[in-house]
């Protein structure tokens, strides 16, 4: 163990330790961060550690699209201005909001929660499908976006859920893969590239 | 090896996330057999590796030494056998070949006619309609690799010479049965005289002239069974992607 921990007194060891069991925090961010918040006001601190009970205590999955929510359905699907004909289907939670960001989509969303692996053993039961199936025979929706991540286990959970609802008649698109904002065509990797030729547009 | 890098053209058959954008590699290579290294930031979009370390791509790599694991500092695709990654049936073979690949091998343990094996059968799945034939082949090479060649001449209890006639197939014994060992051990299976035929001339020939067997479905059927009984004696488990391709080839997509 870091010898530093040892030496501070215990409750700020203690927050050292929680800290670096974060994602992406190393033992010297974890000290820094327990110091700064030493030296900060004990409503800082508050409002922090209220922050971090409320997402395990008030959060629940939307039961419309699956969403992390803590209003169900969530402010998405609640939002009767956004196109409710089109449903976006992403992997997990965290990739709504890249989606968002772009503002250039106004239709729902459908969580996952997982892609099928079947190295893994994970198969389609274990995502969130039959959810997905539910609200397209309800018969409102006439397009289904496939935004899995372009791998290996995204592609083929996209290519599956493909042919699972083929057979319903809906418009499905995929999300154009190609070269990335700010790339170099050097680095682009042969898949990245003879797709960014198929998909290329004209101008 | 003294140099702090070096270039391995590999296989990438497993991968995993690690840390935030990073990923686990599983290598099968040519030169060292099976390598874990780590893609530093493979996951961030514009990243250099991305595409280039993606599952079952064959790329050249740069590695660099590191304490524990090797660090991947570039990569370049050489075949990313495309047409596999358009459809759900031979991606999920390609699961299963590296399925197959990881379990079977050990770090470090070069086996560099594994590799090419490996590499011919993606290139094969890569431009082939049905990728069933190509994975029993698979199947059987990697047996042979491995030490587990099943005795297909002589009876592999008595060592009689098997009669042109249905004997029996015995994971146990790694090997055929003639009809009258075959009676006594419960755990054989029948195996047919076409089934024994094709692993016979299998066995002893490359691809190309493999897949010009005729198989008909009920012979196709029982190669099938017989592999797969054969693979699951020696591993003690079934591979879990065997499921997924069983449900996809009987239309059962989701239960």
């Amino acid at each position: 163990m870091n010898p530093d921990f040892l030496s501070a007194a215990r409750p700020i060891s203690r927050l050292i330790q929680e800290f670096n069991k974060l994602p992406g925090i190393g033992p010297k961010s974890a000290q820094r961060l327990a110091y700064h918040l030493l030296q900060s006001p004990p409503e800082k601190a508050r409002d922090l550690a209220e922050a971090i009970i409320a997402i395990k205590e008030n959060l629940k999955l939307c039961s419309t699209c699956l969403n992390i929510t803590d209003s169900d359905p969530c402010s998405i699907c609640a939002d009767d201005s956004r196109d409710r004909t089109r449903i976006c289907v992403v992997e997990e939670p965290i990739d709504i909001m890249p989606l968002e960001r772009t503002r250039k989509y106004y239709g729902l969303y459908h969580v996952l929660h997982g892609v099928i692996s079947p190295g893994d053993g994970i198969k389609p039961e274990d995502l969130h499908i039959r959810e997905l199936l539910d609200r397209l025979s309800e018969g409102s929706v006439v397009e289904v976006i496939l935004a899995t991540n372009p791998n290996a286990e995204g592609e083929a959970t996209s290519l599956y859920i493909q042919r699972l609802i083929s057979p319903l008649g809906i418009r499905i698109t995929r999300l154009a893969r190609g070269l990335p904002f700010g790339g170099d065509l050097e680095y682009a990797d042969d898949v990245t590239l003879s797709r960014a030729l198929e998909g290329r547009q004209e101008m | 090896m003294a140099s702090r890098s070096y270039q391995i053209d590999a296989i990438i058959i497993k991968r995993h996330k690690f840390a935030e954008a990073d990923r686990l590699l599983t290598l099968f290579t040519a030169d060292y057999g099976k390598v874990r290294a780590i893609a530093k930031g493979a996951l961030r979009p514009g990243s250099k590796l991305g595409g280039n370390v993606e599952l079952l791509t064959y790329s050249r790599l740069m590695l660099a030494r590191g304490r524990n694991l090797d660090i991947v500092t570039q990569a370049q695709a050489i075949d990313t056998f495309l047409p596999l990654r358009e459809s759900l049936e031979l991606m999920s073979c390609g699961f299963y070949l590296s399925e197959l690949v990881d379990t079977f091998t050990e770090d470090g343990v070069e086996d560099r006619e594994l590799f090419e094996l490996l590499l011919n059968t993606l290139q094969e799945l890569a431009s082939s309609e049905n990728g069933e034939r190509i994975v029993r082949y698979f199947e059987l090479r990697i047996l042979d690799r491995e030490g587990y060649r099943p005795q297909l001449q002589r009876c592999a209890n008595c060592n009689h010479e098997l009669l042109p006639e249905a004997n029996y197939f015995s994971p146990a014994q790694g090997g055929v049965l003639c009809r009258s060992c075959g009676d006594l051990d419960m755990a054989a299976r029948a195996i047919s005289v076409n089934a024994l035929k094709v692993l016979r001339f299998w066995l002893n020939n490359d691809f190309a002239s493999a897949s010009r067997v005729r198989i008909n479905p009920d012979l196709a059927r029982e190669l099938k069974i017989l592999m797969r009984d054969n693979i699951k004696y020696i591993l003690e488990k079934q591979l879990k992607s065997i499921d997924w391709m069983d449900r996809l080839a009987s239309g059962d997509l989701l239960r």
